[in-house]
């Protein structure tokens, strides 16, 4: 068994359109830990999990899951290394014409040959793991945001999978929801023996409970190692993310023309 | 979210509405009488001029439709048109000496052939020929006959006009 | 000036760009079969939420249709003292043009657009990435049984459309109008052939389901997954397939035509 879950080596990704997300960026994600992977906005945090994931295709470098370069495997095989990850996403992600119990229930129907009585045992179990077993015949438009995303979880949980990812699970959650989300992270993970990777630019709550984590800045890592070694890091990219201050390497005014040119000798805007 | 068994239901009466539509198309709009080619035998004759007979014109005896036309070429020798027939089995006791002719349905409707059945007590059989045949009268054909007629008639008068003096 | 004209090359460029994708599309749907046990179900689910669901429509509309065309036709008809003609008229008309085109187009403004809505849906909120990353793809699970389940509708649709119409025009012409219903069907059947009108009305059909089914679906996958995006697909579809529908006729009335 590999030490390291994933690990991208020398990667560069650019969008269709010529923008360039990454650039030459090394990440390792060790199995059995949680790793944060955090940054400002728009810098492709979501891109980083769908190259993991295997939808994209690095322009350069390469991306390995379990030893293997995901981006170069036929469709069969990547779909057999699929079934081994799990992924939360923003919005949850659920099904809208299926209850919860079907939603969870989904996974295990497409890939298992399990009897209904196995399906209905598992669904439950997960279900419960994150809270919600009494939730099972509600439908997803009647789950608030927090309970859709728990849902989810169990549904990213369903086949037991090696792999998880979180993306921007802290977003936009009251604090008690927040707080139901970071002690489930960090419980599955270590119940589960998962290996969880959370993209997000929530500081606090991800170094709370991250094992390691990378912060990633105008298409490079910036930093990168344990919370206490990131919260004391030089570089000046890294410290303005931590410390949210409002200008720095990423500045607070967008470019625009001189003042001079803008307010003054009535210049056409 | 209707159960699967009410879908499946719903479904096959839909199916069913749908097949429904397409017999009544079949029959009662197109007359459609049997969807299998009946057993047919060919002939074959010779024609002039076959105006505007076309593949699948109709075949008619007295009226009744007995085959269509389901070949037309020409022959290079005689610069006739062979036109191949196909007769249904049913009408197997035509007389191999029977003439076929061209009409139009109505006044300006379509050429269909019309066989017009004589004595012989043979009868026509696969590959028969039929010896005669009267062309299509083709339009412009008869008023140009029309119009020499009329004038024929007219210089026939004059010459009858001068002879009748000369008599005197 | 050289502006335009390399503002109408890129233009250009995304139209082919946008026709190839299509066309990938296509092809994985039609050639990458769906699994019969598991797909069977969801096949159905589809033939009724596209054709079964549109039946309303198209039967109030095949009616009202019948009924005008006779209305309409009778009193031309009567001018010229061919009354007795309305028969062909109407199932010449019906089987012909009305039937596969109206069909066709309202399918595609309520069948397609709701194909070309859910998909762009399940887009935008993450629920085909989802099933992506659980391994199952979203063109097996999604998208064909859509495709399939409107290639089967139309043709059905359109069968009953005809028969609907037809029936309308009798309703009109034989019990309101009073002409002869023995004249009317019996001048009906000698004028309508069973495979060249009827039998090419239903290929008409086949073909504007494909074309119909398919722009719906290419427009839910590829729409921009907002709001605004799906709003945009939704009447693209609509309008697109529409006019193709429309484009698609002439060629292949000119074809069935020419044929003779």
């Amino acid at each position: 068994m590999q030490e390291n879950l994933v690990e991208i080596s020398k990667m560069s990704f650019s969008h269709e359109n010529g923008r360039v997300v990454f650039e030459d960026v090394d990440i390792i994600i060790p199995r059995g830990k949680v790793t944060a992977i955090m940054g400002p906005s728009g810098t492709g945090k979501t891109t980083l999990l769908r190259l993991i994931g295997g939808q994209l295709t690095p322009s350069k470098g390469e991306v390995r899951v379990e030893g293997k370069v995901i981006h170069e495997l036929s469709y069969r095989k990547l779909y057999q290394l699929r079934k081994q990850m799990g992924m939360l996403f923003q919005m949850g992600g659920l099904f809208t014409h299926l209850n919860v119990f079907e939603n969870v229930a989904f996974p295990l129907r497409e890939h298992t040959k399990l009897s209904e009585s196995m399906i209905q045992t598992l669904v439950l179990m997960k279900l419960q793991m994150v809270g919600l077993r009494g939730a099972w015949p509600l439908q997803p438009s009647e789950l608030s945001g927090g309970m859709a995303r728990r849902v989810a979880l169990a549904r990213a949980i369903a086949l037991d999978p090696k792999l998880i990812m979180y993306d921007e699970p802290f977003t936009g959650q009251d604090p008690i929801s927040m707080g139901v989300l970071v002690k489930l992270i960090r419980t599955l993970n270590d119940a589960l023996g998962l290996t969880s990777v959370i993209v997000s630019h929530d500081v606090q709550e991800a170094l709370s409970i991250a094992d390691y984590a990378y912060v990633i800045s105008n298409k490079k890592v910036v930093g990168h190692g344990t919370p206490d070694e990131i919260l004391h890091g030089s570089s000046e990219q890294l410290q303005q993310f931590i410390q949210g201050l409002p200008d720095g390497p990423v500045p607070f005014d967008y470019p625009a023309n001189s003042l001079t040119d803008d307010f003054l000798e009535g210049n056409e805007v | 979210m209707l159960s699967q068994r009410w879908i499946e239901v719903l479904v096959g009466l839909f199916l069913l509405f749908a097949l429904l539509a397409l017999a009544g198309l079949a029959f009662k709009v197109s007359g459609l009488t049997s969807l299998f080619p009946t057993k047919s035998y060919e002939i074959s004759a010779n024609f002039e001029d076959i105006g505007s007979l076309k593949v699948r014109s109709a075949v008619k005896m007295g009226g009744v439709q007995i085959g269509q036309v389901s070949d037309i070429s020409l022959d290079p020798a005689t610069f006739k048109a062979i036109v191949h027939m196909r007769i249904e089995d049913s009408f197997n006791q035509i007389p191999d000496d029977s003439s076929a002719g061209i009409y139009t349905a109505g006044l300006l409707g379509d050429n269909y052939i019309a066989i017009t059945p004589m004595y012989s007590q043979s009868f026509m059989k696969q590959g028969s020929q039929i010896e005669y045949t009267h062309s299509a009268m083709i339009l412009e054909k008869l008023i140009g006959q029309f119009i020499y007629k009329m004038g024929g008639s007219a210089n026939d008068k004059e010459k009858g006009n001068e002879n009748a003096p000369k008599a005197q | 000036m050289i502006n335009q004209l390399a503002l109408l090359g890129a233009w250009w460029i995304d139209v082919l760009r946008e026709l190839g994708r299509s066309g990938v599309l296509l092809y994985r749907v039609l050639f990458y079969p769906p699994q019969i046990r598991r797909g069977f179900p969801l096949l159905l689910q589809q033939v009724y939420s596209e054709g079964v669901l549109s039946l309303l429509i198209i039967v109030v509309s095949g009616i009202f249709i019948g009924m005008v065309l006779a209305l309409q036709g009778y009193h031309t008809l009567a001018k010229f003292g061919a009354s007795q003609q309305l028969g062909p008229l109407v199932a010449l008309s019906v089987t012909r043009e009305l039937g596969p085109v109206v069909t066709a187009i309202l399918f595609a403004g309520r069948a397609g657009s709701a194909v070309t809505a859910e998909i762009g849906l399940m887009k935008a909120t993450e629920q085909l990435s989802s099933m992506e990353m659980m391994a199952v793809d979203p063109l097996r699970r999604v998208i064909s049984p859509r495709f399939w389940g409107g290639f089967i509708s139309m043709p059905l649709l359109t069968l009953i459309f005809n028969m609907v119409a037809i029936y309308g025009a009798y309703l009109v012409g034989v019990k309101w109008l009073g002409l002869d219903a023995g004249v009317f069907w019996s001048n009906m059947q000698s004028s309508v052939e069973f495979h060249g009108d009827i039998v090419n009305g239903v290929l008409k059909s086949i073909i504007f389901g494909i074309a119909v089914t398919w722009i719906a679906v290419a427009q839910g996958y590829f729409a921009v997954p907002t709001s605004a995006g799906i709003a945009s697909a939704t009447t693209r579809s609509v309008v697109y397939a529409s006019l193709v529908v429309l484009g698609l006729d002439f060629i292949l009335t000119a074809m069935m035509i020419g044929e003779w």
